[in-house]
């Protein structure tokens, strides 16, 4: 049984069965990271090439340790250093890497759609790791493995996702996730980081973090992306810091057993206190872990896809 | 439960007679390791694995010892991964033990091409170094396409190559028994 798909775009896309298949070949696939010798040849012979056009050391290590504990051969192309600088566009890079009979293409790209745009040109898998404000499903996929890890479950949880929802991919991505896996999700925030008409997805909104964060079985904390937003949505980090930062003393509102998330980089003190970032219930590097079990679930579903003689064994 | 044989089934051994060889099995690994020091037994996924649970709970009756038990799936090493169109569902190994210098029975229902086997060795030799790998398996339906032999076999069985051997176990909610099934 494989995804059935050629690419893995959106979490939009995916049904809750497919999440589910993930989530599955994923959790059999973490065996592998505890091994002396952490490597499988299940993608020997197959090439992944991981096109990052934004700065990111955490996902696309994860995305290249996921290749190569399948055996795959790696390149990591950066634009800097590619034609691209030369007026290429991104769909001509992609079909020249496609030539080089490359199997997946892992894109990173600042545009929402690009990785859907270069999808449609090119016969190799597209796995979207991160497309501007639009969707990084991988990223939502390793969430919800950590929290039924944690958690045994997803369904009937109170998930509180908390910082600028209105420009998360990883709000977007997490949302569609948890909904479809029947969680309850609260999201929390200033009112000019909320997207309007976000309750028809199924979320309810809060402003007040000490009311979003009451009964909470998961706080899932989003970083204040400063480089982005400049000071147009915050009158200062202090205030937002005051306001909506993750303190132990919030943290006993939620449930006893309640497990802080963040996908990372964190901004100390910022969004979360350095005493619940470095506490037991913060379980960020375990969402680091699980990153690469979940990127070699998807690489290995992926690869079973598309055209394929029928074995003759 | 129903005991008789579906209408294209034809039945080989019967839930007894697997049982017996299965104690027979016991016996001939106990002599020839001369008992359990240094040995385990690693089932490949699903049926070896519950052959390997059976055969450890009859070494345990005779030996009043418990031996190291492991299941082994063999999805991320079979040579066929890249050329099938339906792509096999991974389950999990679960080796609780290191088996590097222990004796590893490994522990198959049907052993016919020998594929299976040679992705058990592999996937093994990547989680240590044993001693020595030991063979058990319960038919050997011949048509080998690897030289791999076992060391302790149920029983041989004659078969047509287009013929399906399928074991059936009281773990699936099944009666146990081995049948040919012929489409």
């Amino acid at each position: 049984m494989g995804l059935e798909r050629k690419d893995l775009l959106t979490i939009a896309a995916l049904t809750a069965e497919q999440i589910q298949l993930i989530l599955t070949t994923a959790e059999s696939l973490k065996e592998v990271g505890g091994r002396d010798i952490k490597k499988v040849p299940a993608l020997r012979g197959k090439t992944v090439v991981n096109l990052f056009f934004e700065p990111s050391t955490r996902t696309r290590t994860s995305f290249e340790l996921a290749a190569k504990r399948l055996s795959a051969d790696v390149i990591n192309f950066s634009p800097s250093t590619s034609s691209m600088v030369k007026g290429e566009t991104l769909v001509d890079t992609a079909r020249n890497i496609e030539a080089m009979q490359a199997d997946i293409i892992v894109l990173r790209h600042p545009s929402p759609g690009a990785a859907e745009n270069l999808a449609r040109s090119v016969k190799s898998s597209v796995i979207n790791a991160g497309d501007g404000w639009h969707e990084h499903p991988t990223q939502a996929l390793l969430d919800v493995f950590t929290i039924k890890e944690k958690k045994g479950r997803i369904s009937g949880l109170m998930v509180v996702i908390v910082g600028d929802i209105a420009h998360s991919r990883v709000a977007r991505s997490n949302i569609l996730a948890l909904t479809k896996l029947g969680a309850e999700v609260r999201v929390v925030a200033p009112p000019t980081m909320i997207p309007i008409g976000l309750e028809h997805f199924g979320v309810t909104v809060f402003y007040n973090l000490d009311e979003a964060l009451i009964g909470a079985d998961v706080i899932i904390m989003l970083r204040l992306q400063r480089e982005r937003l400049g000071q147009a949505l915050l009158p200062s980090l202090r205030e937002y810091a005051k306001l909506f930062c993750l303190t132990p003393e919030r943290l006993k509102l939620a449930k006893q057993d309640a497990i802080v998330m963040h996908p990372g980089p964190l901004n100390r003190g910022v969004e979360i206190s350095p005493s619940v970032a470095d506490s037991k219930v913060a379980v960020i590097l375990d969402q680091v872990t699980n990153g690469v079990s979940v990127r070699m679930a998807l690489m290995y579903l992926l690869s079973g896809s598309g055209e394929r003689s029928t074995l003759n064994e | 439960m129903n005991t008789s044989p579906r209408p294209h089934e034809r039945l080989l051994m019967d839930g007894q007679e697997m049982s017996r060889t299965l104690t027979r099995i016991s016996h001939e690994i106990l002599e020839r390791n001369k008992g359990i020091e240094g040995l385990a037994l690693v089932g490949i996924r699903t049926g070896g694995v519950f052959l390997a649970q059976r055969l450890a709970a009859r070494i345990q009756q005779i030996e009043k010892r418990d031996v190291p038990l492991g299941e082994l799936d063999i999805t991320l090493y079979r040579d066929d991964l890249s050329i099938r169109k339906d792509q096999p569902e991974i389950r999990k190994t679960t080796i609780p033990f290191h088996i590097s210098n222990l004796k590893i029975v490994l522990v198959d229902d049907v052993l016919f091409t020998g594929r299976t086997i040679r992705a058990a060795l592999d996937g093994l030799m990547d989680l240590g170094r044993p001693a020595e790998i030991q063979l058990a398996v319960l038919v050997d339906r011949g048509h080998r396409q690897l030289p791999i032999r076992a060391n302790y076999v149920g029983k041989s069985i004659p078969t047509a190559r287009e013929e399906n051997v399928q074991v059936f176990f009281e773990e699936l909610g099944q009666d146990d028994r081995v049948s040919i099934l012929t489409p």
